[in-house]
């Protein structure tokens, strides 16, 4: 069976690019030519270059001592937390900057929810020189104040989503409405491995970067390549299809998506999709989508803004479906306790999102002997808000 | 023969209003329907909500939340439109996103559609390219037409496959933009309504997107078949209410 997506953009039967006719130039001209631009030698040439020396990488494949002491397995943590902006999603903003700049492109918009993919595309617009607008739901731009800041400072303009529930989606819905109003000199960079085709595809490549330093790095610390699980959280789904991707056909590696279940899966505020979405489109893509019987596509609910999000990358739809992948739902309760649990045992305070996958370790028994990698996809400086509230620190 | 087919055989500009079922209330529908075909209305289209309409500026978004508000969905506008056959000649068209459409049944909407009397459907994020592999037999069988939009961006060549795949009207979208955003057109829309009379296709289009009166409505007609208003239509129906639909078309024609 292939993961890989497929001529006509689809993972099974999930992606594809529905999307109105407003649309069709732009997102063909990227199928068309995202493939070529990213194997020319100058691209990959100044993408590695700048993935060197202003993100940090190859960010650190850390073995947890004591939390693999706790739990009587092997722990290896991916620190993408340690990148330049704190996450995973610079990989992708460098790369889609790069390419943008290669279509002539002289203005980037995105959409951001807990803000992590704003300040990388805000910071990769500075790096560059090109005018950046940001679109964030009225509400995560409440509870994510200190990413609000940074990208402002870093000159981007951050316009609310209002409409909705003024959250991910809404964002993500007033960015494609911007790209209909700007056909010609914008290119929109889509955060998550959600969207249109060639999106899924094109944010899994930039973002595979993740698993082709832990094939190595592991190799280096284990004498293998392969480990026995990775693990990461999903919301859009960019950190974990950058983890799985040099994974997913080697079958011996378990994959684990994380989800947010918010109060609970059953409880109407959750956003953990491969439980309660149906096949549906949303944002160009068929995916699994959290929807009403008639189709209205429903709010989701997580204390992580980065997880907030109705819908699921088609790759991890496929990857639901076809039972390569295994779905676990943590609450809000569980992954704030796992953040904290991380915190105190490793000295890493890591972002709600990534602590989602964390609280993994409690819900399945890993052998003593397993090598299990988690993906810890942020830093948790954008949350402290969020844990002193919880904790009452 | 379809309606929308005989009612573009018809030597005259074309006026079709857009507006979204159950706004500014759930059951005024039927009436909003019959009272743009007695003012001289040629076609209709009826918004089907969506809770995150891409193409949409705010004021049929907003006309689409009130709509959901009010508890307008797919099941209660067809059950609203079961009769309205009896009393309404003019070609009806629906216009919704896909989704929705995905969750009744594509084949089961179709069916229903033409059980009632509906001429045929636009859904903005179902592209042409979709549509030709999986559901034009479907739209087929059930006599209903499918129409597709181009913008200026769109390529000639496109815009010939577009042709070919439809067969009753194209969509011409005025301009770069999602709905309502424009007021008035220059000498860009000019050009681009120019360069598509030029290519003689065998569809008729039909201008949307910045059509608002009378002014509008002509420059946009003077190449095209026809010309769709629904945002200025929205706005006259959240200031005056349904009542003075008079008023509205009486402004245009």
């Amino acid at each position: 069976m292939s993961f890989n997506v497929n001529e006509k953009g689809y993972y099974g039967e999930f992606g594809g690019a529905y999307i109105p006719e407003m649309l069709y130039p732009n997102v063909e001209e990227l199928r068309q030519k995202y493939l070529s631009i990213m194997d020319e030698p100058d691209f990959k040439a100044e993408f590695n270059q700048l993935l060197k020396d202003y993100v940090g990488r190859p960010s650190p494949l850390y073995f947890a001592k004591r939390l693999s002491e706790k739990y009587n397995t092997k722990v290896y943590l991916k620190r993408e937390d340690l990148n330049h902006t704190g996450a995973h999603k610079v990989n992708n903003t460098i790369g889609q900057i790069l390419l943008a700049k290669r279509l002539g492109k002289k203005r980037i918009i995105a959409e951001t929810g807990a803000g992590q993919h704003g300040v990388a595309t805000a910071t990769v617009c500075a790096l560059m020189g090109i005018e950046c607008i940001v679109y964030m739901g009225e509400i995560d731009i409440a509870r994510q104040a200190p990413n609000v800041a940074r990208m402002k400072m870093l000159g981007a303009e951050v316009r609310p989503a209002l409409s909705g529930s003024r959250t991910l989606k809404d964002a993500t819905n007033e960015a494609i409405r911007d790209w209909i109003n700007n056909p010609v000199d914008t290119h929109y960079i889509i955060g998550s491995a959600i969207g249109p085709h060639p999106y899924p595809d094109m944010v899994t490549r930039f973002q595979s970067i993740i698993s082709e330093e832990i094939k190595w790095q592991l190799k280096e610390k284990e004498g293998r390549e392969n480990p026995d699980y990775v693990v990461a959280c999903i919301g859009g789904g960019s950190n974990a299809a950058g983890t799985y991707y040099h994974f997913l056909h080697e079958p011996q590696v378990g994959i684990i998506a994380v989800e947010a279940a918010g109060k609970g899966v059953d409880s109407g505020h959750s956003a953990a999709t491969s439980k309660l979405g149906k096949v549906g489109v949303i944002h160009g893509c068929k995916t699994l989508l959290m929807q009403t019987p008639d189709g209205q596509i429903t709010e989701p609910y997580s204390i992580s803004a980065g997880l907030d999000y109705p819908g699921v990358g088609p790759l991890h739809a496929h990857l639901a479906q076809t039972g390569r992948g295994e779905f676990f739902s943590v609450t809000d309760d569980d992954a704030m306790n796992a953040g904290l649990q991380l915190t105190k045992l490793e000295g890493i305070i890591p972002a709600i999102e990534s602590a989602h996958a964390f609280a993994v370790l409690d819900q399945k028994k890993f052998k003593s002997t397993d090598v299990v990698v988690i993906s810890l996809s942020g830093r948790g400086d954008k949350d402290l808000d969020n844990y002193i509230d919880y904790f009452k620190l | 023969m379809n309606r929308i087919t005989q009612k573009l055989q018809e030597d005259k500009k074309i006026l079709s209003i857009y507006f979204s079922a159950g706004y500014p209330n759930l059951n005024d529908t039927v009436q909003i329907i019959q009272d743009l075909e007695k003012n001289g209305v040629d076609l209709i289209e009826i918004g089907l909500p969506f809770s995150d309409p891409l193409a949409d500026g705010p004021t049929i978004q907003a006309s689409s939340t009130t709509a959901l508000h009010n508890g307008m969905t797919t099941q209660i506008l067809f059950d609203q439109l079961k009769n309205i056959r009896e009393s309404v000649k003019i070609p009806l068209i629906i216009m919704g996103y896909f989704n929705p459409m995905l969750q009744y049944g594509v084949e089961a909407f179709c069916a229903k559609c033409a059980e009632i009397g509906i001429d045929g459907l636009i859904i903005p994020d179902l592209p042409v390219d979709v549509y030709a592999d999986e559901y034009k037999a479907i739209f087929e069988k059930y006599g209903l037409i499918n129409v597709f939009l181009i913008t200026p961006q769109t390529s000639d060549e496109r815009i010939r496959f577009i042709d070919s795949v439809s067969n009753g009207f194209i969509y011409m979208v005025s301009s770069a933009s999602v709905t309502g955003s424009q007021s008035g057109f220059g000498d860009v829309q000019e050009n681009y309504f120019e360069r598509i009379a030029n290519l003689n296709l065998k569809n008729p289009q039909i201008v949307g997107f910045g059509i608002s009166n009378k002014e509008t409505f002509n420059q946009a007609t003077k190449y095209a078949k026809g010309a769709i208003i629904g945002s200025a239509f929205i706005k006259h129906l959240s200031e005056k209410g349904s009542g003075k639909i008079e008023e509205f078309v009486g402004e245009i024609r």
